[in-house]
């Protein structure tokens, strides 16, 4: 266990030191991208050019460039944005982490309760027209566009009908911090969640089903039924519990892209100042200290989130324990 | 209730699939009863409807699409048509089941022993480790090694015979009257069948347990069995003691049967008596005796629907006459013993 | 059998086959197993080798490396007096028409989307430059052998049965006339009633086309019908061969007993003596015995069992065995 622990955390290591170095090499290689010509401003002339490249270290070797700029993301840590100058990065993205964390956390609790009560009904139901409701309702929450659903959801809430007493608790769009307050926190972030939702019940709850559904096929299935043990135990203990698999597996990876900053759209809708609109913002204006920054902030989340997963499949399935 | 009467009495069982092509059947009207602690082998290739005939007995055909006829009275009581509840009271504690398969029929993500005390728990009011304690003595039982550990293994862990040793273990675990094996040595090595066979046989010793043992194996019939069922094509075709139907088969398809099995002892024949042809597909069945395709002696007569007859409790589906079956039997094949 | 003995068809000297499972980036967790071990054989044309085991003792990978389906760790396998150990698969092409495989599963090496004629004309198509209505009617031929109609070439292999579909796998290795077929449990997932059909079949092909079979099962009966020779594994080694009726009837190695005295027999009146129960399963292979394999569950164990591996010695006209004290005769 502690073997797999350390070639894990190396692992990790190795994937971040990789997309930084990539994010880093496709900066230089952009067309367009020079940053001191974007630091200087517009129609500055080729001296003022020389002198904040030279400020900048922007006329050292690369490797230079890339060490020197870690050096100040993780050691010094006073790593400043190219484009709004000044504004340290590292600090800028901390402030950002509540924020995708609040809005990913509360969709994964609402996504995950809805998607085991869609997977395992319509599982236990299926061909029922409950069953099929239930899939045509899911069909359409994948297919719905979170932007769309997000926009809706906005004028509904925030112009349509805010001042009709249905509505009116709404804050305006926004976050509000938890420690500042925690019911105004959520109030902000039901609607966010909802929204950011409804896509993974619909997904979750359809992969759910379908493994349900080859589970109850099997043999021990069988086997509990004959034990004389009640349908509902034989449904979830033996047949939920062994179908669970795909679904932990694909939580930890939307899990961990989301919270990289894959809930982008959702929290420019809602006007969140997370990390996804962050990462949007940086690279628009091809802020290379700001774009490392969240890339590797986003790496080192995707690989948690797998290591997450594999710890799991240790208590969900004791074959995979046995296997390390 | 008097003692004296049978354990299970199945009447007129059909169960039958609809499919695009129409109602396929694959159990029609097989009947027969099991008195308490006897074992009873049922043989039959895949196809005849051996291991529906079980599942239809436990209500454990899952299939939207079965439709179970007939009737199933355990201890006087009709089982099919139950309500889940009142079934559920039955199974795992009157009735329990192995299945074939020892690799697949436990829960893989759940140990050994909490398999066995939920079954226990689902029948008895016990505490947990009243349950548990109970388990490692079950396991103890059937031979499985060091039981205090293995309680807590997971299904994986365990060798083949292991797990089919555990899954005897979780059926025995509410002394039920009835137990019915389906295959339950196939997927095992021999050494390790004989001492599964070994543990059946010790059952209705220890747990006065009756035993309904499907098997295409005629071998482990004679093993096991007091009485023995041949089924061809989703009907009972032969039914007899065992020492009845292994000294004197009735039915063409059993002489085909003890003809395919090549010898363990003396001389080898040249050639096996085989059956010629393959059984008959379910949605295909033949008017008529169903072994009729495949059978040398038919005759006219076959081209009826042949019952089950006979007297001395050894009873078969066929139309020759009774008297000269041996002597066609002895043309058939050339080498049975005198 | 006073003429002297021809020259071995196959013959294998010290054959092992060994295989990694696990691919940890640390050497202590990989594990080896031993699959086939040391394995000395001579197989001569026309006879029938019957190899038995139970499940994992090698038998499978020892009928795969006879026909080089595998690579071989060490040891010498020649065909025809050829050292074919580690010929490359272009050498062995011209071999393969000589030798070749029946398995258990017909329907996983038969490929779905195609008629079975087409798949009966592969080896033409490979081997030999045949026009397409030559190559027909040799498929029409070799359907007809193996009791099939030669309509079927037009089928898909779905369509058959499952002991249908074994005679197309027989087909399909008799179609190039090889020497040697190594028939790996080609009738163990058939019904009874099939099974006696295919042994049958192989049987009378073994006569027309004078065939040397390596057949491999787990059922004892099935071999003693169809083998001349015997050959029994046990974690990878053979512990002991010789002719059938020898082996089967005074089986010298206790394993051997233990496992003829395991089947059960369809007999009610001549029931086998007193039943010679193995405790256990066989061990793990990663982590076999020491010395004698079988010592673990071996009633007649010794210390001697304990540390020195038996080697096959005679004890009986062409009957080997691998014990430290083997059963009287």
């Amino acid at each position: 266990m502690l073997a797999a622990l350390v070639s894990r955390l190396g692992q990790m290591v190795l994937v971040m030191f990789g997309i930084s170095v990539v994010a880093f090499l496709i900066f230089f290689a952009t067309p367009g991208a020079d940053p001191s010509a974007r630091i200087a401003g517009r129609n500055a002339s080729q001296e003022t050019l020389a002198q904040v490249r030279h400020d900048f270290g922007l006329d050292r070797p690369l490797p230079v460039q890339y060490a020197l700029m870690m050096e100040r993301l993780f050691i010094s840590r006073d790593l400043t944005s190219f484009v709004n100058r000044g504004q340290k990065v590292v600090p800028t993205v901390l402030e950002a982490i509540p924020v995708t964390l609040s809005l990913v956390l509360g969709a994964a609790v609402l996504w995950v309760l809805g998607g085991l009560t869609v997977g395992v009904v319509a599982g236990a139901t299926r061909g029922t027209w409950l069953d099929r409701t239930l899939m045509i309702l899911s069909l359409i929450g994948v297919s719905i566009p979170v932007f769309w659903l997000g926009e809706v959801a906005n004028l509904v809430t925030q112009s349509r009908w805010h001042d009709t007493w249905l509505f009116s608790w709404v804050p305006p769009l926004g976050y509000i911090a938890f420690t500042e307050d925690p019911w105004g926190w959520f109030k902000a972030l039901i609607i966010p969640w909802f929204t950011l939702a409804t896509l993974y019940i619909g997904l979750y709850g359809r992969v759910l089903r379908a493994s349900m559904i080859e589970t109850m096929q099997e043999d021990f299935i069988r086997t509990a039924r004959a034990k004389g043990i009640g349908e509902r135990r034989v449904l979830l203990s033996h047949g939920l519990r062994t179908s669970l698999v795909a679904f932990v597996t694909m939580f930890g990876l939307d899990f961990g892209a989301l919270v990289g900053g894959g809930a982008l759209l959702t929290e420019v809708v809602f006007g969140l100042q997370g990390v996804g609109k962050l990462t949007y913002g940086a690279l628009q204006t091809l802020d290379l200290p700001m774009i490392l920054a969240t890339v590797i902030y986003a790496s080192f989340f995707v690989v948690m989130a797998n290591f997450i997963v594999d710890v799991a499949f240790v208590f969900i399935d004791p074959r995979v324990r046995d296997a390390h | 209730m008097p003692t004296d009467a049978p354990l299970l009495v199945v009447e007129n069982l059909c169960v039958s699939f609809r499919t695009e092509g129409g109602v396929v059947p694959a159990v029609s009207g097989v009947s027969f009863s099991i008195e308490r602690r006897e074992i009873v082998g049922v043989v039959g290739e895949s196809g005849s409807g051996k291991s529906q005939t079980l599942l239809a007995i436990l209500g454990l055909i899952s299939s939207p699409n079965a439709v179970v006829t007939g009737s199933v009275r355990f201890l006087g009581q009709e089982l099919l048509g139950l309500k889940r509840r009142a079934l559920d009271a039955i199974r795992g504690r009157q009735i329990a089941m192995i299945f074939q398969d020892p690799m697949t029929a436990l829960t893989p993500v759940h140990t050994i022993g909490d398999q066995i005390v939920e079954q226990i728990r689902a029948h008895e009011s016990v505490s947990r480790s009243a349950a548990r304690k109970r388990s490692v003595e079950l396991l103890d039982a059937v031979g499985l090694p060091s039981p205090e550990s293995a309680v807590d293994r997971y299904p994986h862990q365990l060798s083949g015979g292991m797990r089919q040793r555990a899954v005897i273990a979780m059926a025995l675990s509410c002394n039920p009257a009835l137990l019915i094996a389906d295959e339950p040595t196939t997927a095992l090595d021999v050494t390790v069948q004989a001492q599964i066979l070994e543990l059946i046989g010790r059952l209705r010793d220890t747990f006065g347990s009756a035993v309904i043992l499907v098997t295409h194996d005629l071998g482990v019939v004679a093993e096991v069995a007091d009485r023995v069922l041949v089924m061809y094509a989703g009907r009972v075709v032969e039914e007899g003691g065992k020492g009845q139907l292994f000294r004197e088969p009735l039915h063409p398809y059993a002489w085909g049967l003890f003809g395919s099995i090549p010898p363990m002892h003396g001389p080898r024949p040249a050639r096996l008596t085989a059956i010629p042809g393959s059984p008959p597909k379910l949605s295909q069945m033949p008017q008529g005796c169903a072994f009729g395709p495949r059978c040398t002696f038919r005759h006219e007569a076959c081209a009826a629907q042949p019952s089950l007859g006979g007297a001395g409790g050894h009873r078969s589906a066929c139309f020759l006459p009774r008297d000269s079956r041996q002597d066609l039997r002895r043309t058939l094949t050339g080498r049975i013993p005198a | 059998m006073t003429e002297p003995r021809p020259q071995p068809l196959v013959r294998t000297s010290d054959l092992s086959k060994r295989y990694r499972v696990g691919r940890s980036p640390f050497p202590a967790q990989r594990r080896i197993v031993h699959a086939v071990e040391q394995v000395s054989l001579d197989i001569f044309p026309g006879e029938t080798l019957g190899i038995v085991g139970e499940s994992g003792c090698g038998k499978s990978t020892l009928g795969r490396c006879l026909v080089r389906l595998t690579e071989i760790t060490s040891g010498v396998l020649e065909f025809e007096g050829r050292d074919i150990t580690s010929a490359s698969q272009r050498q062995l092409r011209p071999l393969r028409r000589q030798m070749q495989m029946v398995f258990q599963d017909p329907a996983a090496s038969l490929n779905p989307r195609r008629r079975v004629g087409d798949l009966l004309a592969d080896p033409f198509r490979v081997h030999e430059k045949l026009s397409r209505s030559e190559m027909m009617d040799r498929v029409e031929e070799l359907l007809v052998r193996v009791e099939l109609l030669p309509e079927h070439a037009q089928r898909f292999p779905h369509e058959f049965s499952g002991g249908q579909r074994q005679r197309i796998g027989i087909a399909r290795a008799l179609a190039l006339k090889p020497r040697l077929i190594v028939a790996d449990e080609p009738v163990s997932a058939l019904d009874v009633s099939i099974q006696a059909q295919i042994i049958n079949l192989l049987c009378d092909l073994r006569d027309e086309f004078s065939l040397t079979y390596v057949f491999i099962a787990h059922d004892l009966s099935v071999v003693r019908q169809f083998s001349s020779r015997v050959a029994v594994m046990y974690m990878g080694s053979i512990v002991e061969t010789g002719p059938v009726d020898a082996v089967f009837s005074a089986p010298r190695h206790h394993y051997t007993a233990a496992l003829r005295s395991a089947v059960p027999v369809p007999d009610v009146d001549n029931r086998p003596g007193q039943r010679i129960v193995l405790k256990g399963d066989p061990p793990s292979p990663f982590d076999p015995p020491s010395g004698c394999r079988f010592h673990t569950r071996c009633g007649a164990a010794t210390s001697v069992c304990r540390n020195q591996r038996p080697v096959l010695s005679l004890v009986d006209k062409a009957h080997f065995v691998a014990c430290h004290h083997p059963r009287a005769a």
